[in-house]
């Protein structure tokens, strides 16, 4: 039985990270995100960040997703009850104080039978949904899952798992068998089940009666009990583990149940915080890796509305065919915000949720990385510029071709000429390796460079500034231009 | 001639017998410890008077390096290592069997005893015959156990002890438990019930899990009921139960003396390979010497073997070093600057000697060594005599008598003599004793300060500790052929404090200055 809400054909896996995820969470102020999926449950949170930093490489495993969450969206009710039984089975493990086994069989099978009992009640009530409630759903992931359910937990096998559980008592003493070892001590204890009575009662009449011996321990013989008792835990040894691993693997099947869907109730929280501010919200559109595709409408940076609480301005680009993007222009004219945005979506994408935009379509990046020029290092160990070309570095140890780089303000931290040079080396090796790069820049000098190559594939957009100096925060396709707009700023607060 | 031991050719049954004392020069060669591993790692064999017969026969020497050579092989050596590890099995088994009074555990424990090492005879010898043997000792040895396995005596013992086996695997029976009752029955097919449960279960897998099985203290004790249980299966079996009382009445002797001998002389070998085996990973050469009737010997990429066993284990390296002499040289006289490996190149020096003779491979790349008749060696006494007369006195009384027994054919190693005593005694008495020596004609190597005794004349020649060029608080190990001067070293670490000439002349005048470190 597995659950396979998050894959096709696995269980989803809460450690495996992309590279350099803590980068990106840092530079494209996820934790904004992470916080709004969280609503302060710990688990909603780990699972995800596990999610959105562990993209999907092809768009079949994300529209999978997409579908799933559409059903979570249209049933939100049942997801949740759905959830609440998956968190039951936590509650058998401690009323049965499973898990705190002793080193004695007798005990593991006294626990895991009660264990067991209970869970079987929980099952029952999953089997309810499915059976009741199964309608509802359309996707292929959530069809599967239902039937599974259906066709696995039958009301025969309930019946034979009951059947089992009361066996396992052992009304009428413990069947071992053994053979002789090394010594002539016995050796392979095995538990057996006894034969049937009737078969049992026509050989007493037809065939000799079998031999059999009979002795007791005494009442009061300490040594003899133990003995005995010993003798019992080496014949049930084996069921105990089998008992025991079943409900190991039970527990594990609620486990995964309970974080796949913490997965979708999470986007779905992050889904209603959006919609409260008005904010546009879509299912994207992926294109596989290497098809060079964007194209958007009103793509906004979520964890900017979340953290102003209102709705945000958004841009529309359609770049198909480029993979090279510089954003020159006026400082604080949103071009920070942008790629932000751009980040965002991207990952949000690849982890088979919606995105922050009415329209957003985009080919699929193999592994996507930020590089932001940052706060002065603290430690000073090294020199800030060192330190930047130290984070390249480790980017450049991970990348491979169709992965996409963001870099905000790269290697200004040293004057414009060598900066600029070591831009223009770096830019235009990724994009000989076919990476996208995505460079908000106010070094004119590198800007300006890469303009001139007039390169098919590139282009080139500013934050836009009116006439009169006020910003709008929009992002529209225009040539580097020579000054950053900083004299405004300074005019704006120094001035007046 | 018929095969009797893998350690001697020429085996004479007094000559492990004895009480046989350690060599002297076991312990200032630090040989005591090599052996002491070596005994370590084998202590049931109780191996340790084999390292005081020092063979003194070529024959003898090469009996063993053949041996040696053989078990070098991989195939060959894990015949070996099999066979051995059933023998102790066996012996294991029947130590069991010794201590236990009840008979139906007594009695099986014996032939399970016997079961493992005809087994292992039977097994060995297969395995020998699959292997290519070139040494006389195996080949011989593998044609006695030919004769043993293909003996009335061996087969029959084998024959016997498989049926009474084979019967008492075949029984089964049931036990059960209700509160203080055990019905023992024979088993009648009964199904195991714990894989009807897996497979109840089996759809919820999920991936790997924890496994639950307990492990039971597996002591070859038996308890009161496992006794009482086995006396009502006894009694459900009556014939395999007599066939076992029968069987252990009739064999009580069963290992042959021949091959017992050889499971213990073979570890001699076993032992030390497994000793150099992590040396030898390490990258460092192992060979077997050329003997030499002249005493043109050398020894190239050698070292001392207790060292690098030890730093081996602290993970570090230890550095190679040659030696040659060519007629008329015998006595090397090694100078230099503290801590830079003079002793141990004594030691190694000694040990190769050692090593060559018990018909090891030594620890060099290639070598030709001297068949000596003894080692004699004079090293320093870590215990101070507080009355310098009576060190010097007891330094000569032992040296006289080192000198007193050596003969033309012994090496002799000193490690800094007279080092108690004023320089200019120490100068005339060594000198009078490298003149002994040269009379002697001996094999030599002196360790000393004294840088003069290297150029005494053409049967001596002098190697020197060496220092980093570029450091000379850096010691290189290595020991060099070449003359000594007993300055560099003390110079440059002179002028690394500036405390030459030069620099003290100037430090007096100027008191800036500032940069030597102090």
């Amino acid at each position: 039985m597995k659950v396979f809400l998050m894959y096709e054909d696995k269980d989803f896996d809460l450690q495996g990270k992309m590279p350099q995820w803590k980068e990106v969470v840092q530079d494209l102020e996820l934790n904004v995100l992470f916080d709004t999926m969280a609503k302060e449950d710990d688990f909603f949170r780990e699972v995800s960040e596990a999610a959105i930093l562990s993209p999907l490489f092809d768009v079949k495993s994300i529209l999978y997703r997409q579908e799933i969450l559409k059903d979570c969206l249209a049933n939100p009710s049942l997801i949740k009850e759905m959830y609440d039984i998956s968190l039951e089975s936590f509650d058998v493990k401690k009323n049965t104080f499973f898990g705190f086994f002793s080193r004695y069989p007798i005990g593991m099978l006294d626990s895991s039978v009660r264990a067991m009992t209970m869970l079987v009640k929980t099952l029952k009530k999953l089997r309810n949904i499915a059976d009741e409630k199964s309608g509802k759903f359309h996707s292929k992931g959530f069809k599967r899952f239902f039937n599974m359910i259906k066709n696995e937990l039958s009301d025969e096998y309930f019946e034979e798992v009951e059947k089992h559980l009361e066996t396992l008592e052992f009304k009428n003493g413990i069947l071992i068998s053994a053979d002789l070892g090394m010594g002539n001590k016995g050796v392979n204890y095995t538990l057996r089940k006894p034969n049937e009575e009737k078969k049992r009662w026509i050989s007493k009449i037809f065939s000799k009666r079998e031999e059999e011996f009979t002795f007791r321990i005494a009442e009061r013989d300490q040594n003899g009990a133990k003995a005995l008792s010993n003798l019992k835990e080496r014949g049930i040894n084996s069921v105990a583990n089998a008992l025991t691993q079943s409900v190991d693997h039970i527990l594990s099947f609620f486990t995964v149940l309970k974080t796949e869907l913490a997965f979708y109730l999470a986007a779905m929280n992050l889904y209603d915080s959006l919609k409260r501010l008005e904010e546009p919200l879509s299912f994207p559109i992926p294109h596989g890796i290497g098809t060079s595709m964007h194209e958007f409408k009103c793509l906004y940076d979520p964890s900017l509305a979340l953290t102003l609480n209102k709705k945000v301005v958004g841009n529309d680009l359609d770049a198909n065919g480029k993979n090279l993007f510089v954003i020159t222009g006026a400082n604080r004219g949103g071009k920070s915000t942008f790629l932000r945005s751009v980040g965002i979506a991207q990952l949000m994408m690849q982890s088979g949720v919606f995105v922050p935009a009415q329209h957003f379509s985009s080919s699929i990046s193999k592994k996507l990385f930020t590089h932001y020029g940052r706060e002065e290092d603290e430690k000073m160990e090294s020199g800030k510029f060192d330190e930047e070309l130290r984070r390249m570095n480790k980017i450049a140890t991970d990348l491979v071709p169709h992965s996409t780089v963001l870099f905000n303000e790269s290697f200004s931290s040293t004057n414009e000429i060598e900066g600029s040079e070591i831009a223009k080396e770096v830019v235009l090796a990724l994009k000989e390796k076919d990476v996208e790069v995505f460079f908000v820049t106010h070094m004119y000098e590198f800007a300006h460079s890469m303009y001139e190559k007039h390169f098919d594939d590139a282009i080139f957009l500013v934050a836009e500034r009116l006439e009169d100096g006020k910003r709008t925060f929009k992002i529209k396709e225009g040539k580097p231009l020579k000054t950053s707009f900083g004299i405004d700023l300074y005019e704006r607060l120094f001035k007046k | 001639m018929a095969f009797e031991s893998i350690l001697f050719k020429t085996f004479k049954t007094s000559q492990t017998n004895g009480k046989l004392k350690m060599p002297g020069f076991f312990h200032d060669l630090n040989i005591d410890q090599i052996v002491d591993s070596l005994v370590g790692f084998k202590g049931e064999y109780n191996l340790r008077e084999f390292f005081y017969i020092i063979p003194t026969d070529v024959e003898e020497i090469k009996y063993r390096q053949e041996i040696m050579k053989d078990l070098e092989n991989k195939d060959v050596f894990s015949v070996i290592d099999e066979f051995a590890m059933k023998m102790r099995k066996s012996r294991l088994y029947k130590s069991y069997s010794d201590k236990l009074t009840l008979n139906y555990q007594k009695e099986r424990w014996f032939v399970d005893a016997v079961d493992v090492y005809v087994k292992a005879v039977k097994e060995l010898l297969e395995r020998l015959e699959n292997v290519d043997l070139k040494s006389q000792g195996l080949i011989q040895f593998r044609e006695y156990l030919e004769s043993y396995v293909n003996s009335n005596k061996f087969m029959e013992l084998f024959s016997q002890t498989q049926e009474v086996l084979s019967k008492l695997s075949r029984i089964k029976y049931t036990l059960l438990i209700k509160e203080n009752k055990v019905k023992v029955q024979k088993y009648n097919g009964e199904k195991d019930y714990a894989s009807e449960v897996l497979k109840t279960f089996e759809r919820f897998k999920q991936g790997a899990v924890k496994d639950y099985t307990v492990e039971f203290d597996e002591s070859m004790d038996m308890n009161g009921v496992e006794e009482k249980v086995l006396d009502l299966v006894a009694k459900l079996y009556k014939e395999e139960f007599s066939d076992l009382e029968r069987f252990y009445g009739v064999n009580a002797f069963y290992i042959d003396k021949t091959i017992s001998r050889f499971d213990r002389e073979i570890q001699f070998y076993v032992t030390y390979l497994e000793y150099i085996k992590p040396l030898k990973k390490d990258g460092l050469n192992f060979c077997y010497p050329e003997f030499t009737t002249s005493k043109e010997i050398y020894a190239k990429d050698t070292f001392d073997l207790a060292l690098t066993f030890k730093l081996h284990r602290e993970g570090l390296r230890v550095v190679n070093n040659d030696f040659y002499l060519n007629d008329p040289e015998r006595i090397i006289v090694i100078t230099g600057p503290n801590q830079g490996g003079k002793t141990t190149f004594a030691r190694m020096f000694g040990q190769v000697h050692y090593l060559a003779k018990m018909g090891y491979p030594i620890p060099a790349s290639e070598a030709r060594l001297f068949l000596f008749d003894n080692i004699f060696t004079h090293f320093e006494k870590e215990e101070k005599i507080g009355n310098l007369r009576g060190k010097l006195e007891d330094d000569l009384i032992r040296i006289r008598n080192i000198l007193d027994k050596a003969s033309k054919d012994s090496i002799i190693i000193m490690n800094e003599i007279f080092s108690s005593t004023t320089l200019e005694d120490a100068n005339f008495l060594a000198k009078k004793v490298m003149e002994e020596i040269m009379k002697k004609d001996s094999i030599a190597l002196l360790v000393t300060f004294m840088y003069e005794l290297s150029e005494l004349n053409e049967k001596t020649v002098s190697m020197v500790s060496t220092v980093s060029e570029t450091n000379p608080e850096m010691r290189t190990y290595k020991i060099l052929r070449r003359p000594s001067n007993g300055l560099s070293y003390a110079v440059s670490l002179a002028k690394k404090y500036g405390l030459t000439y030069e620099q003290l002349k100037k430090r007096v005048k100027d008191e800036s200055f500032s940069d030597v470190r102090r």
